[in-house]
């Protein structure tokens, strides 16, 4: 997560519908990388060059319900992060893209109203401690993350998170 | 207070006495499996600087997807997963021979009921099958789970789904769970732990409660779950585990639901998921005739011993259409030495199936991928867009029956239209 704490997140997003499966995000014939610049070439593939060039000009992703859905792969989060998306906001999340997500050190927002409320393009910018997107002059609540989520998030994902402790575990 | 299943057994999981759907647990899985993505955990393994595994006992990697290797990197990120295995003591380790995790895992009696399990794969909802719970997670969530032993887990509302039977002739477990999907949306069960009962469920093999739990997942499901009985007990005995050796848990009478949802199996024909989403569910009647160029038996939905039965039943004595190609890929190693060893490897190749080694297989687009425009009717658990090849093909998913009798015809069939051929007596 860039902005750290208390600091806002966002820019000009691209818009989707429900049901954005994870094999459309990342087709599964690129996991064989785990990097996230050559994964971001890749990202939503299967939907054309118009598709990903939205989001290639973009640096949060709006969408409907059940983002993500499908395989438990990994690469479809860090994939986004890797294309320079910083938070993704849709109206729910599949369970294994949302925890991928906050792993990966990538916010994914739940928040219902939004993907009806701003076209492609247009600037989206999020409050990670106030809870609050804001799109063409609304303000668009959403449940704060919990502490330990928040913490994984401002370590750049779980794995820096838990190297960190590791190492604090190992030099007391 | 009475308790449902996934209540139970994440309270048993995180070691304190009860908890309740909402609240937040450290729970510590008692088997964490790593497929195709094992690499990928070896690899953040390394970015945490330590490898000392929590418990290498709680670890089972296979190697199912892309295997055989078809690429030196493919290889090579085997060869990191054997080595590593070897160097930490984990006993669990199945090679490119073994078949689909899942599968394996169950058949070697890995997987008992009351058990916590995650794995790299998300039709982890799969253990249900046997009364554990299974859910799937990222490869730096397994890697962190190595070392610390234990991961958050939100404990799940819970759905019950109760399933009246018998089903009609033709109509099987895949059948339920497509016309589950379609009716409920492919977030029905979203965070949700799926409860299955009724009298269809009481009566079920183990195969056809792997198909059940397996396509929860395409709900969205966190968990699924069959309650243990004595068919059940029977398939742990045969693989080692006598009563006893494990802790059966059941959901309370009067635990809380967020939702009961009820099937009349009697009621159901085959159904077909039609591209490019699971839940585009309509009934094999409104898709009958669609042309397709290749037919997949395959994957951890649908490729068990039982489901290959299914398919030879009505291949047996047929042969697949000019210009269709029929590809088997049997879920595990002993699905093949069975189905070698009372000649239904011997049906399906004279029917003009071809057969491939255990795995993932097409459904992963490992093999059998499809050219622009071209169609699949897959027994597998997904049809997005792309998953089997070009971008410009489609995936129609259906019970093994249907593929069997959509190889036969070349168009997706109803397999109630293809009586038995009747076998001469030698």
């Amino acid at each position: 997560m860039t902005g750290g704490r208390g600091g806002s997140i966002g820019g000009r997003c691209a818009t989707f519908g429900d049901g954005v499966n994870t094999d459309v995000i990342m087709p599964g014939r690129y996991l064989v990388s785990i990097d996230p610049a050559e994964l971001a070439e890749h990202v939503f593939e299967p939907l054309g060059p118009q598709a990903q060039a939205r989001v290639r000009a973009a640096r949060v992703i709006v969408a409907g319900r059940n983002f993500g859905c499908g395989s438990a792969r990994e690469q479809a989060a860090s994939g986004l992060a890797g294309a320079g998306i910083v938070a993704v906001i849709a109206a729910s999340f599949a369970r294994t893209f949302f925890r991928n997500a906050i792993n990966t050190g990538l916010p994914a927002i739940t928040q219902p109203e939004l993907a009806g409320a701003v076209a492609d393009g247009d600037e989206v910018i999020v409050d990670m401690t106030a809870g609050t997107v804001s799109a063409n002059g609304r303000s668009f609540p959403f449940p704060p993350f919990p502490d330990s989520l928040l913490r994984i998030l401002q370590a750049g994902g779980l794995i820096p998170y838990v190297a960190a402790q590791i190492r604090a575990a190992g030099a007391r | 207070m009475a308790a449902t299943f996934a209540e139970k057994l994440l309270a048993r999981a995180a070691g304190v006495a009860s908890v309740r759907a909402g609240e937040v647990v450290d729970a510590y899985p008692d088997l964490i499996m790593s497929h195709a993505a094992s690499w990928r955990c070896i690899r953040m393994l390394e970015r945490l600087g330590t490898d000392r595994l929590y418990d290498p006992d709680r670890i089972a990697m296979v190697m199912d997807h892309n295997s055989p290797a078809y690429s030196a990197k493919t290889a090579g990120d085997q060869k990191l997963c054997r080595e590593f295995a070897a160097a930490h003591g984990i006993g669990k380790f199945y090679d490119v021979e073994a078949g689909i995790a899942h599968v394996v895992l169950m058949e070697a009696g890995h997987v008992r009921p009351g058990m916590l399990l995650i794995g790299t794969d998300s039709h982890s909802t799969i253990y249900g099958a046997l009364g554990a719970a299974g859910t799937g997670v990222g490869f730096s969530e397994v890697a962190a789970t190595w070392v610390s032993g234990c991961l958050w887990m939100r404990v799940p509302e819970s759905i019950k789904v109760t399933i009246g039977g018998p089903l009609g002739a033709g109509v099987f477990a895949k059948d339920v769970m497509l016309k589950l999907i379609g009716d409920l949306s492919a977030d029905g069960a979203t965070y949700c732990s799926v409860e299955f009962d009724g009298s269809y469920v009481e009566g079920l093999s183990v195969s056809e409660r792997m198909t059940l739990c397996n396509l929860a997942m395409e709900l969205g499901a966190k968990f699924a779950y069959v309650p243990p009985d004595d068919i059940t007990r029977g398939y742990l005995g045969q693989r080692g585990l006598p009563r006893g050796g494990y802790e059966e848990l059941f959901p309370d009478a009067g635990a809380s639901y967020q939702r009961e949802v009820r099937l009349d199996g009697p009621a159901l024909g085959p159904q077909i998921a039609c591209p490019h989403t699971v839940d585009n569910v309509r009934p094999v009647e409104a898709v009958a005739g669609t042309r397709v160029h290749q037919v997949f038996i395959g994957s951890c939905a649908n490729a068990k011993y039982e489901d290959l039965a299914e398919a030879a039943l009505i291949l047996r004595g047929r042969h697949v259409a000019s210009g269709v190609r029929l590809i088997v890929t049997p879920a595990s190693k002993n699905v093949l030495q069975r189905a070698i060893a009372d000649g239904l490897i011997s049906v399906l190749l004279e029917s003009g199936a071809l057969i491939t080694n255990p795995g993932c297989g097409a459904c992963a687009g490992d093999g059998g991928v499809m050219a622009d425009g071209e169609v699949t009717l897959s027994t597998a658990n997904r049809n997005f867009r792309g998953r089997m090849g070009s971008y410009q093909s489609e995936i129609y998913l259906a019970s093994p029956a249907v593929a069997a009798a959509t190889a036969i015809r070349g168009v997706i069939a109803d397999p109630r239209d293809l009586a038995p051929v009747p076998v001469r007596a030698s």
